[in-house]
Order: C-alpha cells, then structure tokens, then sequence
C-alpha cells in the first residue's frame, strides 16, 4: 500500500559569508497606477501605498535573507497617471539595469508594457489584474500571474457554496465590464461544480456620490424591491468588482439570504484577518511597517517580490531568463502562509495558489475544498486547467 | 525479544499496561493548557493552565522543569515536575516559540518568530545575557551534542544558519527548502537534519562541511504531494532510527538512520507535527492537532498502539523520566 521512496543525492555547498565588494544587486521595478476606484466601505478606501507597500516588505525579507547570501534587493516604483505613457515609464527603469517588474496595471497597459519589454528581455510579475484572457488568448511568455484569476476565484467560491449545498444562485450583475467579467466566471463555475443560477439581474450604475448623509434610508427601501419576486434561490452572488452596489446587498434582500461574491462571503488571494499557517507573523510585520492592514493587493506584489527573491536565493543570479526559468521550473516552491507550496503552471505561467474566502471579519474557509480532486494538484481544480488552455506562451 | 513477537502477533494491549511509568507533557496551542499524561496507564491525569498559545515545550536538563513558550504572552513558563504547577517564567523575547538548552543545562536559546531574533538566557539566573540576528522568521532550533554549535532554521528565509555559542556569531548558512520548520542533531554529532514544511523534504546535512549531503523525499501511495509537510523529527540515541512527522498528511514516516531510505509510513491522527520518545525509547508519542489526540507508536514494532484524547489542537510533546 504505502511504498517507499526516493531519496535524491546532493551536495549543496554552504554558502560562504562574502565580501560586500562582491554583492548580487538585485534591482526590481514596480509599476502601479495612481488612480483607485473609492469603496463604498469608509474601512476599505484604499491606501495610496496599497500594493506597493507588499513589495517593500517582501524586500525586506528578501534583504534580511540576502545579508547572508551577500545579496541585497532593491525596489522603485512609478505610479503612472492616467496620461503617462507606461511604455516609456518601463524603459526608463529598464535603463538603470531594472529586468524584473512587478506591476499592477490594468490588462491591456500590461500587454503594452510586456510586448515592448520582451526584445529588451524584461520580465513582469502581474500582481493587479485578474482577467482571464491575460492567460488565455492574451497570455505572454514574459509575463508571470501571481493575482489569482476571476476564475479561481469563482471556483473558490463556488466549491465552498455547493459544498455547503447552497447550489441555486440568483446572478446580480453591475453594468460595468468588469462586473461581467465576474459574471461570466461565476457562470463557467456553476457549470463547473454543479450550481444553478436561476436568475440574472443587473444593477445599473446611474452615477451619482459614494457617501452621502441619510443616504442610508434610500438604500433600505431600495435593495428590498431590487431583489423581490425572484425564483427561489439559496444565496446571492454579487458580480460588482466596481463596487456600486454590492456591499448594500446583506441584511437588505428581500429574502432572508446570504451573499457573496463582491460582498458578503469573498473569495480573495488574502485578507488582514486571516492568521493561519504562520500567517500572523506576516500580518505583524507589514502592520508594524506600514501602519495599516494588508490587502490582497499587498499580499499579490509580496508574493511576486518574494518570488524574486527565492529564485534570486537559489540561482544566485540578477538574470532575468535564468529567474524565469527557474520559476517556471520543478524545483520552485513558494511559502507563502497558505498551508502548502505555491507552484506556477507551466502552460500560462499562472501561480497555484488556494482562495481565501473571508467576510472581512475572519476566514471562513480556504479553498480548494475537500472532495474536488484532481489528477496532479488540487490547486488545478481552480482556474484554467492544462486541457482547457488556450495559451501558447511566446 | 519475544515481547516484540507477541506485538506482531496483536497483543499489543496485553504489553501497554508493562510500560514504565513517565510522564508526558503536551502543549494545547488551542486550549491554553498542557495535559500531563501517565504512560503507564496512557491517560490524562492532569490538565494545567498555562499561557496564551503554548507551543515549544521541552524538559530542563536537570527533569525540574517542563518549560513551555507561551507565544502570545511573550514569556516562557516553568512548570515544576515534582508539583505539576507553574513555579515561574523565562524572559524569553517576543514571540517565542521552539527552544533548546545546550548540554549542560546552563543556557536556553529561543526564536522569536515575529522578531527574527534568537534569544539567549542564563536559565539559572532567569535572564537575558545576549541575541543573535538570523533570517526572517526563525523556528527549528538544534544543538549539537558538544554544545559548540547552534543551529536555527528561518521559515522564509529558508536557511539553517549556524551559529558559534562561544562567539554568538552566524559563522555561516545553508539553504535548504521552503520553510524549514524543525532541527535535530543525531546524538554522534554526525548529521543535522532539517525538515522543509512546505519544500516537502528533510535535508540532512553534514555539520562539519555545512553540505547538504541527501535529501530525503516522501511518497505516499493515493496521496497528493501538497500534503506532504514534514515538521517534527525524532532519532533513535543509536542514530539507526529516524521518525518524521508529516503534517496533515496524517503519517510519520519511518527512515534508515544510515541509508536515509523511508522505510514505512504509519497512519497517526490528523496533522501531526511534533514527537517525542518515551526515556526508554519503546514509544515514540505524536501529537495530532487537528485529532485533538496523541497517537503512541511501539518503536520496535512500528506500529501505533494506542491513541489519547488531550486539549485542542496539541502542538509539542516533552516526556519526563519520572
């Protein structure tokens, strides 16, 4: 039954405490946009450092590892307004020797960015954009994802949801693109693990404030007639990445239902409560750095920046291919307070990671759950599998 | 030998009763408590209070005391064998969680996980004497058995770094995989080995040289590999022996000593993480956090004999010869 195994041979040399006339620089660029949609949560308006500040922690950590490797990592970021030119904020980091980049753009700056980068051997961590087509039909061979897709994060959600037998969903859609790409996720993982959304409805975005005094006796009339006279349904999902409508929705639906999705019950790739596998020593450290809790934008640029740091660590090299190669190899394995290893897929150089599903207060649950199996990792249960891929990586 | 014939044959319960009498102590990280078990009778005979988060728990040389890190208070209690009560604290830094006394019972060395410190105390005295820097937060903590040498694994700088106890001084660093968790010398001083929770490996390394000479990887049939987490490692005094606990994998596995080959997996509760043998090394006890239990291994046999209910998630396991 149980059989024994293998054991490998090697013979790794100590790593000698070397001069400082010899250090590794390991330079890393960030590229963030300055514009962030507000929240309707006072709680959640994002911070001006937000995902940068993870990037500056895991350097840190890289640092603190690198003294006594003789290796010392450095990060500069640009924030790009909405009339910069990225292109031209990339190459000019790239001409003081910077190959490796972090970014959190929007998919099509990416792309820019990352065709203009490839003859110049640049390498891009994408720690902001969940887009599906970014490792589909749009995927690149320069570019690696460390932020969960919308899919995995659907199907975090949704393998949670069916497990806890809640299988008939009522759809509620916010008129903006990417809402509907939210939708569409929360749809291919119905279909995936056996949910029904029984019905659709959309949220139209009519403009107007985010916070206005004694607003709150509109929406307490309001989300009641929105979501009455449905078909039975067991929970409501909430597709509203642009955060119009989404968190009015618990406590205020004309059934007594939960909610998730946008709101409610989230799926994401990290959360300031979640404290498991370690992960409260990370949560104290960006406290005691940054003053502030850490988001999932924060967690995604750490990771990527500690992915740097781990391949930086293993091939003792500032080359870009050769991290690359590494990262995309058989020997990486990235800890990073989720329970198990985190690898990257080889066929659209997506990180595997487990989904966070959290109410803002606590973690309810990580997924993959328990039961979804698969052939290789229970990781591939979450986002594009290898046979559904479309991605040729060039 | 013929005990060991009748264990074969399943009469393991008859021979349970004819252990000596010790006592074992487990930290509950969950409860806030330390069950204090008879292996005599394989019970629970006590449950102390203690701290917030106990983890690291560990016998003074000397058998006086039971120490235990209490994480969220920052201290480390003392828990005296002969009462079973708490009979004082270690100052031992922020955030302590696993320990080690050097040979002669003089000295305690500490990591402070949230501070990536090791913290060093004069356990006589009950004080500070010095700190050493080491990578991002520090865990397994081994001694060698001269006492010259400390070493102190860092979880996400993934090193064993090497640290000389006359100078106080990193003298140098080995990688290994990611997030080393646990550090044992074999008792000749011959082998360091060092388990990567999340790497899925135990690296064993050749102190003398700073190499990492084997890694030793771990298969269990119908089980994915993510499960595999080794943590707590335990060597037989022979060094023929060693046990690895695995996590929620649910398993210890069983290695040659000397080939490094995993010879056996034995089923244990759910997420075992660290061990420890019995003062005459017939059993090896595990603790099993997400069980809630102790699973005891028979070590001549290899197989688990009996299983303890204690508080909630059971974190570490010390044993007194008394």
């Amino acid at each position: 039954m149980i059989r024994a195994i293998f054991v490998a041979l090697f013979a790794f040399a100590a790593i000698p405490i070397a001069s400082a006339a010899d250090a590794l620089n390991v330079p890393v660029g960030y590229l963030g946009r300055s514009e962030r949609a507000e929240a309707i949560s006072l709680v959640e308006q994002p911070a001006a450092d937000d995902g940068v500040a993870g990037a500056q922690l895991a350097i840190q950590d890289d640092n603190t590892t690198g003294k006594f490797l003789n290796q010392s990592f450095a990060v500069e970021a640009i924030r790009l307004k909405a009339q910069d030119d990225p292109v031209a904020a990339a190459m000019q980091l790239a001409g003081r020797g910077i190959s490796l980049f972090i970014t959190d753009l929007p998919a099509d700056t990416l792309l820019k960015v990352a065709d203009a980068g490839r003859e110049h051997g640049l390498i891009f961590f994408n720690a902001g954009a969940s887009d599906d087509r970014l490792r589909q039909d749009d995927c690149r061979g320069n570019v690696i994802h460390v932020a969960p897709s919308r899919f995995m994060l659907a199907d975090g959600l949704a393998q949670y949801l069916v497990w806890k037998r809640w299988r008939r969903w009522l759809l509620v859609i916010g008129s903006h693109d990417p809402d509907k790409l939210y939708a569409a996720a929360m749809r291919r993982a119905a279909g995936r693990f056996g949910a029904k959304i029984i019905q659709e409805r959309v949220f139209e975005d009519t403009g107007g404030a985010r916070r206005s005094d004694s607003g709150l006796v509109q929406i307490q009339s309001q989300i009641p007639l929105f979501t009455q006279s449905a078909p039975d349904y067991d929970v409501l999902i909430a597709a509203d990445e642009s955060q119009v409508f989404a968190p009015y929705l618990p406590y205020r639906t004309s059934e007594p239902r939960p909610v998730a999705g946008s709101a409610g019950l989230i799926p994401t790739s990290w959360d300031a409560s979640h404290d498991q596998w370690g992960a409260i020593q990370l949560q104290n450290r960006f406290r005691r750095s940054f003053s502030r809790r850490m988001t999932a934008l924060d967690m995604q640029a750490w990771t990527a920046a500690r992915m740097i740091g781990e391949a930086v660590e293993h091939v003792q090299s500032a080359d870009a291919q050769r991290i690359l190669d590494y990262i995309k190899g058989p020997d990486f394995a990235l800890a990073a307070f989720k329970g198990r290893k985190l690898t990257v897929r080889d066929w659209d150089l997506q990180l595997r990671q487990p989904i966070l599903l959290t109410d803002g207060r606590v973690v309810v649950s990580v997924s993959p759950q328990e039961g979804f199996l698969h052939q290789y990792s229970e990781l591939d249960t979450l986002g594009i599998d290898r046979p559904e891929t479309k991605c040729r990586l060039k | 030998m013929w005990p060991r014939l009748m264990l074969a044959a399943g009469l393991s319960m008859v021979f349970n009763g004819a252990a000596s009498a010790f006592t074992a102590y487990v930290s509950n990280e969950r409860s806030n408590t330390v069950s204090v078990i008879d292996t005599n009778k394989w019970e629970v005979v006590k449950t102390i209070k203690v701290g917030q988060r106990p983890r690291g728990i560990a016998l003074t040389k000397d058998q006086k005391y039971v120490l235990v890190a209490v994480g969220d208070d920052d201290t480390i209690q003392m828990i005296d064998t002969g009462t079973n009560e708490i009979a004082g604290t270690l100052p031992s830094g922020p955030d302590p969680e696993l320990f080690v006394e050097d040979p002669d019972g003089k000295t305690l060395y500490v990591a402070n996980e949230d501070d990536n410190t090791v913290t060093i105390i004069d356990v006589e005295r009950r004080v500070q004497i010095g700190d050493v820097q080491v990578g991002v937060e520090p865990e397994g903590m081994g001694i060698s058995p001269d006492g010259k040498i400390l070493v102190n694994t860092s979880e996400t700088t993934n090193m064993a770094h090497f640290i000389d106890t006359a100078t106080r001084k990193v003298v140098t660093s080995v990688l290994v995989d990611a997030r080393p968790r646990f550090a044992t010398f074999k008792r000749d001083g011959s082998e360091l080995w060092i388990s990567s929770e999340v790497g899925g490996t135990v690296s064993i390394i050749d102190p003398a040289k700073h190499e990492v000479k084997q890694k030793v990887e771990f298969k269990i049939a119908g089980m994915r590999p993510e499960p595999i987490q080794p943590v707590g490692i335990n060597i037989t005094r022979d060094g023929k022996t060693g046990f690895v606990a695995l996590g929620p994998a649910n398993h210890v596995a069983v290695i040659d000593g000397t080939t490094h080959q995993v010879m056996k997996y034995l089923l244990v509760g759910q997420r075992v993480w660290h061990m420890a043998f019995t003062p005459d090394e017939k059993y090896l006890l595990t603790t099993n956090g997400v069980s809630n239990d102790v699973s005891v291994i028979d070590v001549a046999a290899l197989k688990v004999v009996n299983t303890i209910q204690v508080g909630q998630l059971p974190w570490g396991i010390a044993i007194s010869e008394h």
